[in-house]
């Protein structure tokens, strides 16, 4: 995971690498200097200060998908009011979606601000033991375009991770954009001095999703990113008039079942397409309250139950070896 | 620091303090144009039409659309048509035209596309992985570097068509390709949502994005608009237009709303086949929406170039 800065010439080694520098494509790099020197391989001293600060942190849980549109966001609100049910609990949900932040809007924070004091800036909180942090609440405007580059993507993350104050937490979830990039590298490169108890991959039944889910699932395995299981979104509609099944989007090539059964992870569950998932999306609200005698809701608190059982096993086998 | 400085306070700036690159952007050397632009500008000449398709939302569909807009426009043989697929971490445009396991080939005169029919080329990464499994974990610089390739080297020869399908957002993959593609015109862009929201919300962003760079937009395309069940014709909104849909959005930001296309289930069905739902099902209620948006893309594209005529 080496830092290519935004000035570096076509096949830069990285500025980590052993070839920093000294590689042929760094003739002519204006950074050539630095990199021979060694200066640039010394690890970024925040993802020490992150480990510090998340040391408080029991549990943490990475929302993933190389596809866009299957339900991350949905899917990691809902997880979220599912654990901060538990009044007992604190549960924070951190957004890095940095051009498409969705978080404020799914859990009724939009116009929320973000305030800064001596120990950082603050969360912003659904409930006493909920709170929320993402771009979107840096914002003038919901409508405001944050058009931004990697390097720019990355500072702000690593902000998020220094600067919140998060407080003693027993679950941190974040939520992230599709793909296999700057935002991931990065959330996995600053959490690398904390452990990590692993990601939920989400995914919807065709293949043209599996596909990119499946690069995604290749990266969990490159950062060694331990994997919870794969959520199957949108896994069918029963027409509320006749109670017709349609698969909407067909999984054409075996939906998430075989895809888990080929690559040996646990299917935690098939979620429904329901309306009134997206209006409760829309309205801010958790359809886990709205509608908790839906079919959908029942498959995400089954989910939910599989994700805390995992991170009790895990605290237990951690225990156990210390 | 959140405010990385550019332009004239590049070096200058009290942040640059301790940079590397301090003295080189102080020196203005950063601040040239990169001489690609250009080059991309030379090599474009030949391609009368260039639309790009954006979101700011994933999943809404960019990708079905832009493939079937660019097999919509080659059903006319006179048309040279080609689909650049530039969303470099999760390319869907093999499989969806159904293209998977091609392979890029090398020639004097640069990278070939690989090609449908006669008149039909497509370009992504997906054709230069060993695996459609394969992860490109590739940050920013280097994705933008894949995308200035795209543009240089492959080699298009003489289109009227150039459609380009992006990933979601407003990052590296879209100020890249709308500064590669300074030094040529394009027509516009085509927005691509679902009627909640939360979607509306980021393709608000995308809609800034093309102002602020410039970008003409041809107008959007709402996906998703409804499913009428099969077995008893009631229709369901699956994701609620809650506040208006497409259809507000453009009144409120003075857009053309160029069509409403249905939920079907054949068209993701078509597309993890690579075929073309137009071909598959041309009489569909989703297939007729689709004709229409395209005649209405082509009809911009005609207009544009009759206005461009007209003034030189």
């Amino acid at each position: 995971m080496a830092d290519i800065p935004e000035n570096a010439p076509e096949h830069c080694p990285g500025t980590a690498s052993e070839q920093a520098g000294k590689s042929a494509s760094c003739q002519g790099c204006p950074n050539q200097n630095l990199c021979a020197s060694g200066a640039t391989k010394a690890p970024d001293p925040a993802i020490a200060e992150i480990g510090e600060k998340l040391s408080s942190v029991k549990h943490k849980i990475l929302v993933l998908s190389g596809k866009g549109g299957v339900g991350k966001s949905t899917f990691s609100a809902h997880l979220a009011h599912a654990l901060a049910s538990d009044s007992t609990k604190e549960v924070a949900l951190l957004d890095v979606d940095i051009c498409g932040p969705s978080i404020p809007r799914i859990m009724g924070l939009e116009g929320e601000q973000v305030h800064q004091s001596g120990s950082g800036w603050s969360p912003v909180y659904v409930d006493d033991n909920l709170a929320v942090m993402s771009i979107g609440f840096l914002l003038s405007s919901p409508d405001d375009a944050v058009i931004w580059r990697g390097p720019k993507k990355n500072g702000m993350i690593k902000q998020f991770l220094k600067d919140v104050d998060w407080g003693e937490l027993d679950y941190l979830i974040v939520d992230t954009p599709p793909g296999t990039s700057d935002e991931h590298l990065s959330i996995v490169q600053y959490l690398s001095s904390t452990p990590v108890d692993g990601a939920v991959i989400i995914t919807t039944p065709q293949e043209v999703s599996l596909q990119d889910v499946r690069k995604e699932i290749r990266f969990c395995q490159k950062v060694k990113l331990p994997i919870i299981g794969v959520v199957e979104n949108m896994s069918g509609f029963v027409c509320p008039k006749c109670k017709n099944t349609s698969q909407i989007f067909p999984p054409s090539s075996g939906g998430a079942e075989k895809m888990c059964r080929d690559l040996n992870l646990p299917l935690l569950g098939k979620v429904p397409l329901d309306p009134r998932i997206a209006q409760s999306c829309d309205e801010g609200k958790s359809f886990l309250n709205q509608v908790p005698d839906s079919p959908a809701a029942k498959v995400y608190q089954n989910v939910v139950q599989s994700i805390q059982d995992y991170c009790l096993n895990r605290a237990t086998e951690v225990q156990s070896a210390t």
